[in-house]
C-alpha cells in the first residue's frame, strides 16, 4: 500500500524512517491531544457550555486575546522599523541588537516574568517614573501586554527582515526616477511588498502570545475576571481539581489554536513560500543554494 | 548598498536623486533611534536587571543562593528533563527529516504540519493533555495508580512535558535544509557501494550537520527553560520535582528576590550563550551555503 502512495527511490530506510516518526509523533503528541477533546466529550454539551461561556472564562478570553492583538499590533508597528533598521542603516552596536532580537525565543519565560515585574513595579526602574503619573504597569492590564510584547517581539522582525533583504533596489530606483517622492516609494512599493510578511509574523505573535502563562502570570497580579489569562483560569481549575472544567477551557484554546494555525498557513501560502526562511532562521542560504542546484 | 548615479554634466549630483532612493539623514537617525530605545527598553532593561538583582546582596549571597540545596537539586532536575528531551527529539528530527526530506509520499504536508502542532499548543494545554491521561483523574490513572506508577507530579511526567514543548525544533530546522539537498549525492555514495548507514553518515549528516546544531541549541533552550507546561505537571515538590523554572517561580513567591534572581541569572546566562552559538552556527552554515555556490557556480 505504502510503495504505492511513494515515489520510487533508490535511498534505503523510507520505511523504518517514517515508522517511527509516526509512532513517536501518534505517542507523544497525536494521542494525549486526541485523550483531551475525548475526556472533554465526557461533558455534556450543557455543562460544556456552562463552563466554557462563564463569564469568568470570558472575562479571561477577552483579556487574552485582546491583550495579545493588542500587543502583536504594537510588536507590528515596531517590527517593521527594527527590520528596516537592521536591513538599511548602519549605526554602531547594529549585529549587537540583531543577535539580541531572538532573545525572547532564548530567555525562559518565568526569568522574562520576574524581570519585566522588576521593572515596571512602583519602585522598579520603569514603574517609578510611570506611578507618579497614575500609570500602574505592574498588576495590571497594562501589565499583560507589556510580557506580550517582549514575547512576541522577534516575530515581525524575524519574518519581514528577509524579504527586506531581498527586496530589488532598483524598483525603488524605478519609482523615484517615475518621479515618486520617498514617501510614495515607501507607502506604495515598499509597504505592499512586506506587508504579506508583516501579517504573518503579526500573527504568530499573536498566537504565541494567546497561550502564553509564565512571562504573565508574575506581571498581572492575577485578579479574577479583571487581570486572569485564559492559561491562568486552566491552572487555577486544575489546582481546585476541577478537571472537567480545566478540559473545557483547553479545549477551548486548543480549537482556537488549530484555527489560527490554519490561517498562518494560508497567509504562509499567500505571501509565495518566501516566509519559508522565516520564524527564527532556517538557515536560508543553503536551502536558496539547494533548491538552485 | 551604494546606488549607482550618473552625474549630469552642468548639475550638481543632485541631493534629490539620494533622497529619491534613501531617507533624510534626519530620518534615518531618528528611526535608528525609535529602534534602538524599543529594543533598548524591551530586551537589554530585562537582562540588566536580571543580572543587577541576582548580585545586589553581594557576590557571596549569589554563590550561596546556588549553593543551596534545592537550588542544587533544581539544576540536577532540568538537566536530567533536557538530557532526555532533547536527545529523543534530535533522533525524531533527523528520522522525520530523513523521510519527509528524502522520499515523495502522499499527506507529506499533513505530517509536517502536524509535527509543528505542538509550537501552537498553549504551554499550560501541553501539560494538562498528559495530566488528563496519567493524572489520578486520567484515562489511564486507576491502572497506573494500581501498579504503583508514578507519572504525574514525578520526574517522568516532566520529560513528558518537557518532550512536547520541544517536540519539533530540531525536525522544523532539518526537514527544509534535506528537502533542499536533493538526493544526488546520497544515489552517487550507494551506487559507489556504500551501505545506507555509511551514505548517511558519511555523506547526508556533514551537509545537516549545522542545521543539526542549530535545531538542538534551541531545543535544549526551551527543554531548560519551561516553565507553564511543566508547571503543570510538576506537583512543586521542593527539591524533588521543581526544575530552575519552577524554583525561581517559588522563591520569587515567598519575597526571595536575591536568589530567585540568582538562580535566574544561570537560565539568563543559558539564553546568552544560546543567542552567542546561534550567531556563530548561522555564520558557519553560511560559509558552507557560500561553498555550495561556488560549487555549482563551477558545475554551471
Amino acid at each position: 500500500m505504502k510503495l504505492q502512495l511513494k515515489q520510487k527511490s533508490i535511498l534505503p530506510g523510507f520505511g523504518l524512517a517514517l515508522g517511527f516518526t509516526i509512532l513517536y509523533l501518534s505517542l507523544l503528541v497525536l494521542i494525549p491531544l486526541s485523550a483531551t477533546f475525548l475526556k472533554a466529550s465526557a461533558l455534556s454539551w450543557q455543562q460544556f457550555w456552562h463552563i466554557a461561556a462563564s463569564r469568568r472564562a470570558v472575562a479571561s478570553y477577552q483579556l487574552s486575546y485582546g491583550a495579545s492583538a493588542i500587543a502583536a499590533a504594537i510588536n507590528l508597528f515596531f517590527g517593521l522599523i527594527v527590520a528596516w533598521v537592521l536591513v538599511r542603516y548602519d549605526f554602531p552596536g547594529k549585529r549587537l541588537f540583531d543577535s539580541l532580537v531572538d532573545l525572547p525565543f532564548a530567555l525562559p519565560t518565568a526569568v522574562a516574568g520576574i524581570a519585566l515585574t522588576t521593572i515596571y513595579a512602583p519602585n522598579g526602574w520603569i514603574g517609578h517614573w510611570l506611578a507618579p503619573l497614575g500609570i500602574s504597569s505592574a498588576y495590571s492590564r497594562l501589565g499583560v501586554v507589556i510580557a506580550l510584547t517582549f514575547t512576541g517581539l522577534p516575530f515581525v522582525v524575524r519574518t519581514v527582515q528577509p524579504v527586506l533583504e531581498d527586496l530589488d533596489k532598483e524598483m525603488e530606483e524605478a519609482a523615484a526616477s517615475l518621479g515618486a517622492n520617498r514617501w510614495q516609494t515607501i507607502t506604495k512599493v515598499l509597504l505592499p511588498s512586506v506587508m504579506p510578511a508583516a501579517v504573518t509574523g503579526f500573527s504568530m505573535a499573536f498566537a504565541r502570545a494567546v497561550g502564553e502563562y509564565g512571562s504573565v502570570v508574575f506581571i498581572s497580579g492575577n485578579m479574577p475576571l479583571k487581570t486572569e489569562i485564559t492559561p491562568l483560569l486552566i491552572i487555577t481549575k486544575l489546582e481546585q481539581y476541577d478537571y472537567a472544567g480545566a478540559t473545557a477551557i483547553a479545549v477551548v484554546m486548543l480549537i482556537s489554536s488549530f484555527v489560527l494555525l490554519l490561517a498562518i498557513n494560508l497567509l504562509q501560502a499567500w505571501s509565495g513560500g518566501r516566509l519559508k526562511r522565516a520564524h527564527g532562521s532556517e538557515l536560508p542560504e543553503i536551502a536558496e543554494a539547494g533548491a538552485a542546484s | 548598498m551604494a546606488s549607482i548615479t550618473f552625474p549630469t554634466p552642468g548639475l550638481p549630483v543632485s541631493a534629490h536623486a539620494t533622497h529619491a532612493t534613501t531617507e533624510r539623514r534626519w530620518v534615518r537617525w531618528t528611526l535608528i533611534a525609535v529602534a534602538v530605545t524599543f529594543l533598548g527598553v524591551f530586551l537589554f532593561l530585562p537582562l540588566a536587571v536580571v543580572f543587577s538583582s541576582a548580585l545586589e546582596k553581594g557576590f557571596a549571597t549569589y554563590l550561596a543562593a546556588l549553593r543551596e540545596p534545592d537550588a542544587m537539586a533544581a539544576v540536577k532536575l532540568t538537566l536530567i528533563a533536557a538530557g532526555i528531551a532533547v536527545p529523543l527529539n534530535m533522533f525524531f528530527g533527523v528520522a522525520a527529516a530523513w523521510a519527509i526530506g528524502k522520499f515523495d509520499f502522499t499527506g507529506k504536508s499533513l505530517l509536517v504540519t502536524l509535527i509543528d502542532l505542538p509550537f501552537s499548543v498553549s504551554p499550560v494545554v501541553s501539560g494538562l493533555i498528559y495530566v488528563l491521561i496519567f493524572g489520578l483523574q486520567g484515562l489511564l490513572g486507576p491502572w497506573l495508580a494500581a501498579h504503583d506508577i508514578k507519572i504525574i507530579f514525578a520526574v517522568p511526567g516532566i520529560v513528558l512535558a518537557t518532550i512536547f514543548v520541544t517536540f519539533p525544533f530540531v525536525a522544523r530546522e532539518l526537514i527544509p535544509l534535506v528537502e533542499s539537498q536533493g538526493t544526488e549525492e546520497e544515489e552517487a555514495a550507494l551506487t559507489l557501494g556504500a551501505s545506507g548507514f555509511q551514505t548517511f553518515w558519511r555523506v547526508t549528516l556533514p551537509n545537516i550537520k549545522w542545521g543539526l546544531l542549530y535545531g538542538v541549541i534551541l531545543c535544549n533552550a526551551r527543554a531548560m527553560g519551561e516553565f507553564g507546561a511543566v508547571s503543570v505537571v510538576s506537583g512543586h515538590i521542593r527539591g524533588r520535582t521543581n526544575t530552575m523554572p519552577l524554583h525561581i517561580e517559588i522563591l520569587y513567591n515567598e519575597y526571595q528576590f536575591a536568589p530567585a534572581f540568582a538562580v535566574a541569572s544561570l537560565l539568563a546566562l543559558l539564553a546568552l550563550a544560546t543567542l552567542l552559538a546561534k550567531t556563530v552556527v548561522e555564520w558557519k552554515a553560511r560559509q558552507q551555503s557560500a561553498e555550495w555556490e561556488q560549487i555549482i557556480g563551477e558545475a554551471v
